[in-house]
């Protein structure tokens, strides 16, 4: 393959996952399973599992992360240019559309109806979000039983994450920027070893 | 001009600061979209979620493109997207270039599981203040706590809830409003 057919099929690639990757982050590890399948010189499933990793263990969105990552294995600066395009490109199209209806339509008794629900809905998605991180990170295992409980418990985590979740809390200390709470627990987890 | 760099640079610093899927973005939205900006409310954040959970693309790219585009047409979308994408672009390109397995070095891993911990704290911290100021009704708590089951416990698609929660909406305002 020629570099720019290299580059048009990234491109194309990415798009296809953009419009079909429905809820963003790790919906797009299906479309990148099978880009290892059918592109076996890209990257390989091990690759895959390597990406994963770095995607979630750096800044910003995952799916970025991933195509970005993808985009330069493959074809270096200029492949993150295709792959990063291609995946944001079908959704910009669909919100500058729906962009333009939305403010006119939200006065609609029917719309307002509708998102007066969603709001309290989408609340319960977002504490289902933080549940798993939260989960995943203050039990060392999953307790079986009720009072196998108390045991499973990652201490130090446990109170760091306490102390940010009280210290939030306060009128001043919340208006920190959250990064500093970002920074700090970073540095918590080196010296505690979490 | 100038407001196109504005949200050009409010969402890179919301970027670098991302750790996490799209639901990370609540904590620093609430500080950098609504209280010192003051685009968007939370409510408003809170729709464009609803919407940006059922339509294809990423989360918070989403989201970011809404606010923008609020505030300065397609344009402003493009700004606040590309502000978005930005630090992802620079970060894994360097990691992709220079680590071979970033991820393995020991004191990245401490550093994460510390932050992922203070991630954890955030969104806590951040749906604490939602449910203090949006979910009062007893149908309100109800539908909050059905999302939260429905994912949480019985490990279903969020777009089911976020269609549900339509339906739900359109009976039950349309039954409000006759009485």
């Amino acid at each position: 393959m020629t570099y720019l057919k290299t580059l048009a099929v990234l491109f194309y690639e990415f798009f296809v996952t953009g419009v079909f990757a429905v809820g963003g982050g790790l919906t797009t590890l299906p479309f990148l399973m099978r880009m290892s399948q059918s592109h076996p010189d890209w990257f390989s499933t091990e690759d895959l599992t390597n990406m994963i990793a770095v995607s979630e263990s750096t800044p910003g969105p995952i799916g970025i992360n991933m195509s970005t990552y993808v985009g330069f294995k493959v074809a270096g600066i200029p492949g993150v240019m295709a792959t990063a395009v291609g995946i944001v490109l079908p959704s910009a199209i669909i919100i500058l559309i729906i962009s333009r209806f939305l403010e006119k339509y939200m006065s609609n008794n029917y719309v307002k109806s509708v998102f007066s629900c969603l709001r309290p809905a989408v609340t319960g998605l977002i504490a289902a979000a933080g549940w798993l991180v939260v989960r995943e990170t203050l039990f060392l295992y999953m307790p079986q039983s009720l009072s196998a409980v108390s045991g499973s418990f990652n201490i130090s985590a446990v109170l760091l994450f306490a102390a940010i979740v009280i210290l939030t809390r306060f009128k001043r200390l919340g208006k920190l920027h959250p990064v500093v709470y970002i920074a700090a627990s970073a540095a918590a987890g080196i010296i505690l070893k979490l | 001009m100038k407001e196109y760099f504005k949200l050009f640079g409010v969402f890179f610093r919301i970027g670098i600061f991302l750790f996490g899927g799209g639901y990370s973005m609540l904590p620093l939205l609430q500080r950098e979209v609504v209280d010192k900006n003051g685009w968007a409310t939370q409510e408003e954040i809170l729709d464009y979620f609803a919407i940006g959970q059922c339509m294809p693309g990423i989360i918070s790219v989403n989201t970011s493109m809404f606010i923008g585009y609020r505030q300065k047409g397609a344009f402003g979308a493009v700004s606040a997207m590309a502000g978005m994408v930005f630090p992802s672009l620079i970060v894994i390109t360097v990691i992709a270039a220079l680590f071979e397995s970033f991820a393995e070095i020991v004191a990245v891993r401490h550093a994460l599981s510390g932050i992922r911990v203070a991630a954890g704290a955030l969104i806590t911290s951040a749906v604490i203040r939602l449910v203090k100021s949006d979910v009062r009704s007893v149908t309100e708590i109800a539908l909050c706590v059905a999302a939260f089951v429905v994912v949480a416990v019985l490990g279903s698609s969020p777009v089911f809830v976020v269609i549900g929660a339509s339906l739900f909406g359109l009976v039950y305002g349309k039954r409000r409003r006759k009485e």
